[in-house]
Order: structure tokens, then C-alpha cells, then sequence
């Protein structure tokens, strides 16, 4: 088949003039790469459990430890995003059926992404997976210098259409409750934090909606 | 009809013209049904062209933005039957990003208008809204076969409005789709007066099915031939709707795990004596084991057992395995082991198709002994074995060479191996060579997907070799250009290439353009393809899209050099798309063309 480009002699020589130089390809996607300078949402989280009586659930006790020891244990290994090349329903053929697609929204992003939080067995693993998800772009356009430690967090709307803050509710609830994900600019959540026990608050925004 | 004569024809063409009438030229056509041999009809002159217009009554569209509903409706007068394919393959693993497009209501608001009868309609990684769903409901009288693979963007109240509305509908088949959980009891709304259902799946479906819906369902059609419920369905249930649909010949389960009661046992077990023509089983979530033999009187005439949801292990598996004999399609987790592969190649000498896939797929070192061995059993005991869907650890360019020298007959041939990269584990070198293997023998493969440590080297094979390839996979591949310029310029019946994180870049592309018109789509995601191939290969190329999918914004707000996230190359006669959202970008002489809504 005779391909007629005529333009190709020179785009050619023009491309090699200025070859590319970059590395390796997959290095886009492997989620370890990050240097560790920004602060990632397991560190976000364990500001978000500790309410005022210093209540915190299973997951918080050892986000601590994460936060503070560093590098992450070798066990552990990065993966890379969206390998191996597997449906959603088979991602984890360890669980009885069916899976619980959220779409995550990130504020100023145009386009959203799906967890099944049934691959996931704490809130660790999920904010893991949505730094993993995010990091991307967001450390390109969004992330500037940590503003007293995070720009963005982690939020979501629950059955009652109420929106609240990850982690506020222990792990199970928040699986069966939760609709959507939506990593909120850090200024606008400063309103959903929980001054009173999350009962409370619930009810205290079901009274103002009545008003 | 047309009169005009050519100076070329004769007196004896006109006179053999005339009389072959219309009449019989459309009943020849209609034993013709493959879509391509009909798309060859309609090429050989005029007169057949208008005649395939008039009578064609399937149609299937391999993308839905190659062409537009208007054209399609301007050509043909009058289709029953349609299939449109949607967004790439790649969309599967959620390597597209969500919101890409592919939307069926613009097709089906046309279809209405246009094609009142239509009666079937096969949709596959399409976006279906609720109000797509009511609109078939409503407008399509004859409604009949509505089958929805890999689609999304309804929710249990466009089922409802279906059962409600389609009083003809005789299949409800949804693939692999998700669908939005509104609560209510969809089966129910099926009228009274409603007989006529003859297959439903719902196993993607998450959320409860009213059971007694259901039931009530089954009882009043009497021609159910396939029932696929979901994961909700429980055990002691399932006894109940085979007693109502003895003749499924189709039958997927729901969860098939409870605890053990002699009388739940005994009644499942006379149950499934009685589906005498059950020859497809799945669904089999979270197998029990102490239920398992209850599916063993029809075991020997099962030609296809999805068993890839199945968490028993390889003792049992085996034991079922050794009853299945005419097995001629085998799905199942890697729990089957070696051992296990080596039993189903002594038992099932009808085996055709057999996908392994990964249990535990994030897991580094799983307790597993699934390795290159258990493929290259089957591939040696199964005469008859043509696709294959392996995941695996390890492989060796020895195993592909007794895989391909012992299958021949392989057309469909997909390996992945978990760690990228991953090199012969014997010679601690690329796979090149028993790829190479692969496509030399077999003469007749038409998908392959590769995985492992690669270089270009198998690329010059492939490009010389395998000239029936229609689609190729490829994820880490390559070490430069060449490799995908022996590809495009090797691979004559090539029509669909994905690439993902392999260093291909502008020159294989832009020497081989004109291949890309040949082909119907070419997807490269976090290769290093830049902006300004992307627009020259827009500029040049009309008849094709060139889609720039990138989420760090407007292409044109970085240098030319950089290289695009992700490329979606596809032939079209539509032109660019209209309904592009924020993220794709259509470079055409326009530069870079977002759709006119934002």
C-alpha cells in the first residue's frame, strides 16, 4: 500500500532533531514513584478520626503508625494503575459477588473515576487507592505547597444525601452508605468538620433543612 | 431502476439485465447473512447496492462514531435488527476515562423515527441512560431481543419501565454491566398478561431481585430457555426455579453456597436430575463444595461451565471436571492449578476455548501452582482447543513453541502474565521467539495479546507472519518505534490495535497513516506519540478522528513535543464528534477541536 505523505521527509528530519527524551514508558502509571513530599490521605485521615474525646476506630490506630514510619514495608508493593488488565467484577474473585461502584469527583477536575469499595477492607487501602488514582494530574495543576498539610479532602455523600467527612463512621457503615466520593477543596470542607459526635451533626442538618 | 446505459455494455448485458428481476435478487440475498459478505454485496454494482438498501434488515456497527444515525437511516430503509459497539475495548479494564462517550440515546431517539419495527437491539460499551431504556419502550411496538454488554448509565428503573412496556420482548440479556440500584422491584413490573420471555440474564445486576417476582415470572412463560440470576438468589432457592423452568437449556446460578440441610441438598439434587437439557452453567459464586455433586447428572452434557467465580479448589474442581466430557468451553479461576489443567486435557477432548483467570491478582506470591505447564497440557491433550485466556506468573519460550507447534489450529490466543515485563524464566530472556512461534504456526490466529518481557524482534515476526491477526494487544512491549511500524505495515487484516505503555512513538504512526483508514481503531494510551504528530496525522488524514484524550487539560497548553496521555485513532465517515467532553480533544485541520456544547 503506497502511502502518500508528502510532508513526511521532512516532518522526519525535524523529528529527529528534537527527539524526545523521556524515560522509559509505565513510569506515568507506577504509583510508587511519588518522593514522598506531599501528604498523602492516610495522614489526612488520622487528623479526621480523632474527634474531640480522641475517638478513633480500627483503621486509626494503625494510620498512625503509617504516617510516621516511612519508607512503606517492602511487603507491600506498588501496583501498577489498572494492571493486570481485568474487569471490575474480577478484581477480586474473593468476594461473594457483586461489587459497589462510587464515582469519585475531584473539585476542578472534568472527568470522574469508579471505586468498587468492596475491593477495599479499610479506609486506608481506599485513600490509598484514590491518591493512586489522583496523583497524576493533581501533582501537575493542583497540588502546590501543602497548606497547612493538605489542599484536598476526603469526603462523601451518604444515602441520606448528606455529605460528610471519610472516616467519620466506622468502615462498614461507610461501604453500605456511601453514594459518592468527592475530594473537596480543603477551604470548602472546613465546614463539614465534626464539632459534635457524628449522630449529632447528622441531626442538627436534617433540623436546618426543616427550618 | 437506472436506464442510463455506458458506452462500454452491449446489447447481451441489457437483455441479461432486465431479466433478473428484483425479486430474485433479494431472495438470494437473504440467505446471505454474514455482515461482511452482505457489506461485499452491496459493492458489486448499483443495482445490488439499491437492493441491499431496500432489504437489509440486520446491521451491525463496529464504532458507533464511524458513521451517524443519519446515515445509517438514509441508507437503509428498513432495519429490524441492530448492533453498535461503543466505546473501545480498553474501556473494560477502566483504562477510559469515565464520561468518554458513546451514548445510546442520540442512536435510539433516530432508531424510533426511522425504524418503527425494529425489534432487536445489541448494544456493547455503551452509555444507556434510563430515558434510552423508556424510549424503546415506548416507541418500538415489536420490540424483542434487547441485549446490553458491557454498558452502563441505567438503573433498575429503566428495566422497569422495559418489563413494563415490551410486551413482545422475548430477551433480556445484560453482559457485564452496571447498573444503578434505585430500589423497587423491576421483575415485578412485568404485567400479569406478559408470557413470552425466553432469556433473561441479570448476573451483573448487585441489588436484590423480589424472588417471588421471579418465580411468578417463570410460571407464566412457558418457553424460558436461558435464566441467569445474580448473586442474591440464594441456594435453597434455586430448587425452585429449576422445578419451574425444567427445559432451561442455560441456566446460571446465584450464590452456591449455604449450610448444609439434607433436605435443601435432596430437593437441589432432584432438580437439576430433571433439566435434562442444561448444556451452559454459571453464575456458581462462593461454590460450596458439599453442594457441588448435586450439578453432576448434568455434568456430561454441559459444553460450557463458567466456573471463574467459583472459589472451590483443585480437588473438587477435578472430581467435577472428570463428569464433563463434551466440555467445549471451560471458564475458571486459578485455583484449577497445573494438576487440574492436566486432568481437564485427559478428560474433555472437546475442550475449544478455555480462559484461567487470577484469583488473588494483587497478591505477589499466592499459594497457587498454576504455572506454563497446566496451558501447555491442554494445549497438547485438547485437539480441538482454539481460544485461549491465560493469566499466569511465569512463562518460557519452550512452552509457546510446544503450544504452538502442537495448536495450529489456535485463532484466538491471549496470555497475560501478572508482572509486566516478566522474562523467560529459563533463559532469562524475552519471549520474542516463542511469540514468533506462535505466529508461524498458527496461520489462522486472528487475536493475540502479549504480555512478558518483549522486543521489537516479535513485532518483525508478527508483521511477517501473521497475516489473519485482526486484533492485537500489546502493554510494555517494544523497544522502539520499529516495532510498531512492522506491525501496521505487516499485518494485512489487522483492524483493531491497543497499546498501552509501550515506546512507541510519531514515526511508525505518521509512515503508516494510510494503514490507520484500514483499520477501525488504534488506541495508544502513555506511549510517546507528541501533540504535533497528533494534529499532522489530523490535518492529513479527513477520514479519519484523531482523538487526544488527556486529563491535564488543553493539549495546546503544553510544548508540541510532549506526548499525549491518551490516542484514539478511528476511522470515520461522520466527521468529528459533536459530543466530546472536557477531556477529548478532535485534531483535525481545526487544530484541536472541542465540541461545540462547551
Amino acid at each position: 500500500m503506497v502511502n502518500h505523505f508528502p510532508g513526511f521527509e521532512t516532518f522526519a528530519m525535524d523529528f529527529k532533531e528534537t527527539e524526545l527524551t523521556l524515560g522509559p514508558p509505565g513510569e506515568f502509571r507506577v504509583s510508587g514513584r511519588k518522593s514522598g513530599k506531599k501528604r498523602g490521605f492516610p495522614e489526612m485521615l488520622d487528623l479526621n478520626l480523632s474527634g474531640p474525646n480522641g475517638r478513633r476506630n480500627d483503621s486509626g490506630a494503625q494510620l498512625e503508625q503509617e504516617a510516621s514510619s516511612s519508607p512503606k514495608s517492602p511487603a507491600a508493593k506498588e501496583q501498577l494503575v489498572g494492571w493486570p488488565p481485568l474487569r471490575a467484577s474480577r478484581k477480586n474473585a474473593m468476594r461473594s459477588g457483586g461489587s459497589n461502584y462510587v464515582k469519585v469527583a475531584v473539585d476542578g477536575a472534568p472527568y470522574l473515576r469508579k471505586v468498587d469499595l468492596q475491593m477495599y477492607i479499610s479506609y486506608e487501602q481506599l485513600l490509598k487507592a484514590l491518591e493512586d488514582m489522583f496523583c497524576y494530574f493533581t501533582i501537575r495543576n493542583y497540588f502546590m505547597e501543602p497548606m497547612n498539610g493538605y489542599e484536598y479532602v476526603p469526603t462523601y455523600e451518604d444515602k441520606d444525601g448528606d455529605w460528610m467527612m471519610v472516616g467519620d463512621v466506622p468502615w462498614k457503615i461507610f461501604v453500605e452508605s456511601c453514594k459518592r466520593i468527592r475530594l473537596m477543596k480543603g477551604s470548602e470542607a472546613a465546614g463539614l468538620e465534626p464539632r459534635t459526635p457524628p449522630q449529632n451533626a447528622v441531626m442538627e442538618a436534617a433540623e436546618e433543612d426543616s427550618g | 431502476m437506472n436506464k442510463v446505459v455506458s458506452p462500454k455494455s452491449t446489447a447481451k448485458s441489457i437483455v441479461m439485465r432486465n431479466t433478473f428481476p428484483e425479486e430474485v435478487l433479494e431472495h438470494v440475498l437473504s440467505f446471505i447473512d454474514s455482515h461482511s459478505d452482505r457489506n461485499s454485496v452491496s459493492l458489486v454494482c448499483k443495482a445490488w447496492h439499491e437492493t441491499d438498501r431496500w432489504c437489509r434488515r440486520r446491521l451491525f456497527i463496529g464504532n458507533c462514531y464511524s458513521v451517524s444515525p443519519a446515515i445509517v437511516i438514509r441508507r437503509f430503509r428498513d432495519i429490524r435488527s441492530l448492533a453498535i459497539k461503543g466505546k473501545p475495548h480498553f474501556a473494560d479494564y477502566n483504562w477510559v476515562p469515565e464520561g468518554w462517550g458513546a451514548h445510546a440515546y442520540p442512536w435510539i431517539a433516530a432508531l424510533a423515527e426511522a425504524y418503527p419495527a425494529l425489534e432487536e437491539l445489541r448494544l456493547k460499551r455503551m452509555v444507556v441512560s434510563d430515558e434510552a431504556l423508556e424510549l424503546i419502550g415506548k416507541k418500538f411496538q415489536n420490540f424483542r431481543v434487547l441485549v446490553l454488554c458491557c454498558c452502563e448509565g441505567f438503573s433498575t428503573d429503566g428495566l422497569a419501565y422495559i418489563a413494563a412496556n415490551c410486551r413482545n420482548l422475548r430477551v433480556l440479556d445484560l453482559f457485564e454491566c452496571e447498573v444503578d440500584d434505585m430500589g423497587g422491584n423491576w421483575i415485578g413490573h412485568f404485567p400479569d398478561s406478559y408470557t413470552s420471555l425466553e432469556s433473561l440474564n441479570v448476573s451483573c445486576i448487585n441489588s436484590e431481585l423480589r424472588f417471588s417476582a421471579l418465580e411468578r415470572l417463570l410460571c407464566r412463560c412457558p418457553n424460558m430457555k436461558a435464566l441467569r440470576v445474580n448473586c442474591t438468589v440464594p441456594l435453597d432457592k434455586l430448587a425452585i426455579l429449576l422445578e419451574k423452568a425444567p427445559r432451561l437449556m442455560d441456566l446460571g446460578t446465584g450464590l452456591f453456597m449455604t449450610e448444609l440441610r439434607p433436605e435443601v441438598y435432596k430437593r437441589l439434587a432432584v432438580a437439576f436430575s430433571r433439566c435434562k437439557e442444561i448444556r451452559s452453567l454459571s453464575g456458581l459464586w462462593d461454590v460450596a463444595p458439599s453442594y457441588l455433586p448435586v450439578v453432576y447428572p448434568i455434568c456430561p452434557m454441559l459444553t460450557s461451565l463458567n466456573l471463574s467465580y467459583a472459589t472451590i479448589r483443585c480437588p473438587d474442581l477435578i472430581k467435577l471436571l472428570t463428569h464433563c466430557q463434551n466440555l467445549q468451553r471451560l471458564w475458571v479461576l486459578d485455583f484449577i492449578e497445573d494438576r487440574g489443567l492436566e486432568v481437564l486435557a485427559a478428560s474433555c477432548k472437546d475442550l475449544q476455548e478455555l480462559r484461567v483467570f487470577p484469583s488473588e491478582p494483587y497478591n505477589q506470591e499466592p499459594n497457587i501452582s498454576l504455572t506454563e505447564q497446566g496451558l501447555v497440557s491442554v494445549a497438547v491433550g485438547c485437539p480441538k482447543l482454539q481460544s485461549v485466556l491465560y493469566f499466569c506468573r511465569q512463562m518460557t519460550n519452550a512452552a509457546l513453541f510446544t503450544i504452538a507447534r502442537n495448536r495450529p489450529n489456535l485463532t484466538r490466543f491471549r496470555l497475560c502474565l501478572i508482572e509486566p515485563r516478566s522474562a523467560d524464566w529459563q533463559t532469562h530472556g524475552p519471549l520474542d521467539d516463542g511469540f514468533g512461534a506462535i505466529v508461524e504456526h498458527c496461520k489462522d490466529l486472528k487475536r493475540l495479546s502479549l504480555s512478558g518481557l518483549i522486543s521489537d524482534t516479535v513485532f518483525e515476526y508478527i508483521g511477517t507472519h501473521a497475516k489473519k491477526l485482526e486484533m492485537l494487544s500489546l502493554a510494555f512491549s517494544g523497544g522502539s518505534d520499529l516495532g510498531l511500524h512492522y506491525v501496521l505495515s505487516g499485518c494485512e487484516s489487522l483492524r483493531k490495535l491497543e497499546i498501552r505503555d509501550c515506546p512507541f512513538g510519531d514515526r511508525a504512526l505518521v509512515l503508516n497513516a494510510a494503514k490507520l483508514e484500514t483499520m477501525r481503531s488504534l488506541w495508544m494510551s502513555s506511549c510517546r506519540v507528541s501533540y504535533r504528530a497528533c494534529k499532522l496525522l489530523g490535518q492529513k488524514m479527513p477520514r479519519l478522528n484523531v482523538e487526544v484524550i488527556d486529563e491535564r487539560g488543553p493539549p495546546e497548553s503544553r510544548s508540541d513535543e510532549c506526548p499525549v496521555e491518551n490516542l484514539y485513532i478511528y476511522r470515520t465517515v461522520a466527521g468529528p464528534r459533536l459530543d466530546s467532553p472536557g477531556f477529548v480533544w478532535t485534531v483535525n485541520e481545526n487544530w484541536a477541536m472541542r465540541s461545540p456544547s462547551l
